[in-house]
């Protein structure tokens, strides 16, 4: 498991957790981003400025300080909506 | 009848909105473009409808305990149709708030705009099964180039006289027997009058803040029920309800996208190449550096072209009317302020003030500006801010006030107060019309740029100091970055018609009563001792000629009366040739950064209070005389 702001450009990557609470959480999934989610890293701006990542052909730019709070995982594995809570909470 | 435009940003409402209303609503390329609601009224099949274009949102949940203006009006307004505008090439988020605002059970319609984006990006929609899916019309539009619009208001029309609602969408089983229960709990208290139960029941297990406060202000016993069915939801599903209820209306939302969408190849235009360049991160910092140079010398270049034959067509049409009348005479004065407001205005102003517009509604319409506050967030993490901020400030430069009253698009209090307040020190296009008109025109365009520069310094600090002074965390950037349009001719016309027509409107007028008024004061000999008040700045800290005393205190009202006034004050346009270039750069200086005008200043205090709008005026005051003293001592020290 590793943070969206570690993944590098043009990486794949699945969201498995939002971490910072409610608020934050809501916001980005106005934005269209969930849990269990796609999105592919286009852009890394310089000097530790956000990420830009594209998710459901819409593109959106990421603080730095957002995007360490998204964790995700790279290797695919699906974990459906409901019913895989060990899996989410075994990665904790 | 009165129809609600209602949708995500940037899908298009306001573009629909003014194809009925005439260019009303400013349309922009960047989320949250709309700030409050413009209403019209429109004839569609002989009937009169009122409609009303609201500010965009993403979902109905509002991230504060104050609900912004379009979740207020969809709650509490009485209408008779939703119209919600969808972005076709974003199905999937979009349809996250259709499912939302079928909730109300309102008469609604679909108008699934951007017909040509999607079509470009390779998505084929079969329109009639999304209508079968949502069980309300879908109509399709390009309201770029005003298709569909016609039948789009003909059929909410009919949608609308037969009142039919929408129905609610079903979600997960779990879901639904959550919501269920929470509606039972709610039962035949009106807990929130008019808004129908289920709505209020799927909000308060997402936590909604505003409608929470206003659920359980009426019903306090309901908070404990609530959080029971919301805690087993969250013990079936691993996370709190709130996800789990979103979760499951996302997964409704792409289910439904999958049923009607086609994909094909897209094809890989120009834009998305040069896209690729501007976000770069070796080359996206270079080019935004070239565009904004571009930028101030295409204004620049205009600018000078045109203000010198008007400059001389304005001196002689003042002495053709100065001869009319016995020299001396009030009737004389008031003819020439006369002459002076109304000359001024198209000699002085508006060669710098159209190219200017135009520049900025252009950066506006391409949709450079969330670009830049994608590339610029490293920096204003500097200063304390994140790359949002970058918009109001960036909107500054061409009137403070509507760009104040952006600062509604950051999420935190802290930032939308710092923002407010630096906007207020940017130089709107009423100060660049001084710093055009005295500063690059008498001594080059370089100094021009050394102010902007200065200026863009002098906000940095500022913001570093507020930044420490202030307490409260910020979420910190998130932003989408929409498609790159090319910007089209009739609204980009349309839009710098709007911000002039302010212009003639309100600063015209009073750009003549004020030169009358100067006059008539001159003539008095009443200005002398205003003057003569003003003089220990004026003449003994910044060193300038007496007479433009008065000049500043008219500043107050709008900033480019300060040029006027002075052209009128030492009866020249050739500025030049009574100040010095020392006096011309210390007087730019002041003027730039003294006491935003009044609008402003009413803006500020409604974002920041009558106590905050006033410390910031009193600010503004003592960095004007630090940086024109400074500036008057360092040009003195190296020329
Ligand atoms: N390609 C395309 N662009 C559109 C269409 N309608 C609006 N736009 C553009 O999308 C942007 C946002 O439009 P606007 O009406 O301000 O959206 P609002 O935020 O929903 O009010 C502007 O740059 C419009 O020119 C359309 O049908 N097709
Ligand atoms: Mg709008």
């Amino acid at each position: 498991m590793m943070t969206l702001d570690a993944v590098g450009i043009h990486r794949e990557a699945r969201v498995i957790m939002i971490d910072g609470g409610q608020k934050i959480r809501s916001y980005l999934n106005t934005l269209g981003i969930h849990i269990g989610d796609w999105l592919t890293v286009v852009q890394r701006a310089p000097f530790r400025g956000p990420v830009l990542v594209e998710i459901h052909g819409t593109r959106v730019a990421l603080g730095r300080g957002v995007a360490s709070k998204i964790q995700v995982d790279m290797d695919g594995v699906v974990r459906q909506l409901s019913g895989t809570m060990e899996a989410v909470g075994a990665g904790k | 009848m009165r129809f609600v435009l209602a949708g995500q940003p940037n899908s298009g409402k306001s573009s629909i909105f003014n194809s009925i209303a005439g260019y009303r609503s400013a349309t922009a390329n960047f989320p949250k473009s709309s700030i409050s609601f413009t209403t019209t009224k429109a004839l569609i099949a002989g009937r009169e409808v009122e409609v009303v274009d609201l500010p965009g949102i993403y979902s109905l949940t509002s991230s504060d305990a104050v609900a912004g203006p379009a979740e207020r009006y969809l709650l509490d307004e009485k209408y008779d149709l939703i119209i919600n505008v969808v972005d076709a090439s974003r199905l999937g988020r979009s349809l996250e708030l259709t499912f939302q605002l079928l909730e109300f059970n309102r008469p609604m319609i679909v108008a699934l705009n951007m017909m040509d984006e999607a079509r470009r990006r390779g998505s084929e929609i079969d329109h009639q099964e999304l209508s079968r899916q949502l069980g309300v019309p879908v109509v399709t539009t390009t309201s770029r180039l005003g298709m569909g619009l016609k039948q789009l208001f003909r059929e909410g029309l009919r949608h609308a006289v037969f009142a039919v609602p929408a129905v609610s969408p079903t979600y997960d089983r779990e879901v639904e027997d959550a919501i269920g229960r929470v509606v039972t709990l709610i039962d035949s208290r009106d807990s929130v009058p008019g808004v129908p139960a289920r709505l209020v029941a799927t909000k308060l297990l997402e936590s909604d803040p505003h409608l929470s406060l206003r659920a359980y202000r009426l019903a306090p016993d309901l908070e404990a029920g609530v959080a029971e069915v919301g805690s087993l939801l969250e013990s079936t599903h691993g996370w709190s309800a709130d996800q789990v209820v979103s979760g499951s209306r996302h997964a409704l939302a792409h289910a439904v996208e999958e049923r009607v969408v086609t994909h094909q190849r897209p094809d890989v235009g120009w834009r998305d190449r040069v896209d690729l360049l501007l976000l770069n991160q070796w080359t996206g910092g270079p080019l935004m550096v070239a565009i904004l140079a571009g930028f101030f010398w295409a204004v620049f270049g205009v600018g000078r072209r045109v203000e010198a034959p008007l400059g001389e067509a304005f001196n002689w049409l003042q002495g053709s009317v100065a001869d009319q009348f016995v020299p001396g005479s009030l009737a004389a004065t008031v003819a020439d302020g006369l002459v002076m407001g109304l000359g001024g205005g198209v000699a002085i102003v508006l060669p710098y003030l159209i190219p200017f517009l135009i520049g900025l509604a252009i950066l506006e319409d391409t949709g450079y500006l969330p670009r830049l506050a994608y590339i610029l967030d490293s920096f204003m993490h500097r200063i304390g801010l994140h790359g949002k901020s970058v918009l109001p400030l960036i909107l500054g430069y061409g009137c403070s006030v509507p760009a104040i009253m952006s600062t509604r698009i950051l999420e935190s209090e802290k930032d939308r107060r710092i923002t407010a307040a630096l906007t207020s020190f940017i130089p709107c296009s009423a100060r660049t019309v001084v710093i055009f008109g005295l500063v690059a025109a008498f001594m080059g365009p370089l100094w021009a740029l050394a102010i902007y520069l200065l200026n863009i310094f002098v906000v940095v600090v500022l913001g570093t100091v507020m930044a420490k002074w202030m307490k409260g965390a910020s979420p910190g950037l998130v932003l989408e970055i929409p498609e790159l349009s090319l910007p089209d001719l009739k609204t980009l016309s349309a839009k710098t018609w709007l911000a002039l027509k302010e212009f003639i409107v309100i600063a015209w007028p009073l750009l003549i009563a004020s030169s009358i008024v100067l006059g008539v004061l001159e003539w008095a000999h009443a200005a002398d001792s205003i003057n003569a008040l003003l003089s220990p700045i004026t003449v003994w800290l910044l060193g300038l000629p007496v007479a433009v005393g008065m000049t500043l205190v008219f500043g107050v009202l709008r900033k480019e009366l300060t040029l006027v006034m002075l052209v009128q004050a030492l009866g020249t346009t050739e500025v030049n040739t009574v100040m010095t270039t020392q006096q011309l750069l210390t007087f730019t200086l002041f003027v730039v950064f003294y006491v935003p005008c009044i609008a402003t200043i009413a803006v500020l205090a409604k974002q920041l209070g009558w106590r905050g709008a006033a410390m910031i005026s009193g600010i503004t005051v003592v960095v004007a005389m630090i940086v024109s003293v400074a500036g008057r001592i360092a040009y003195g020290l190296f020329s």
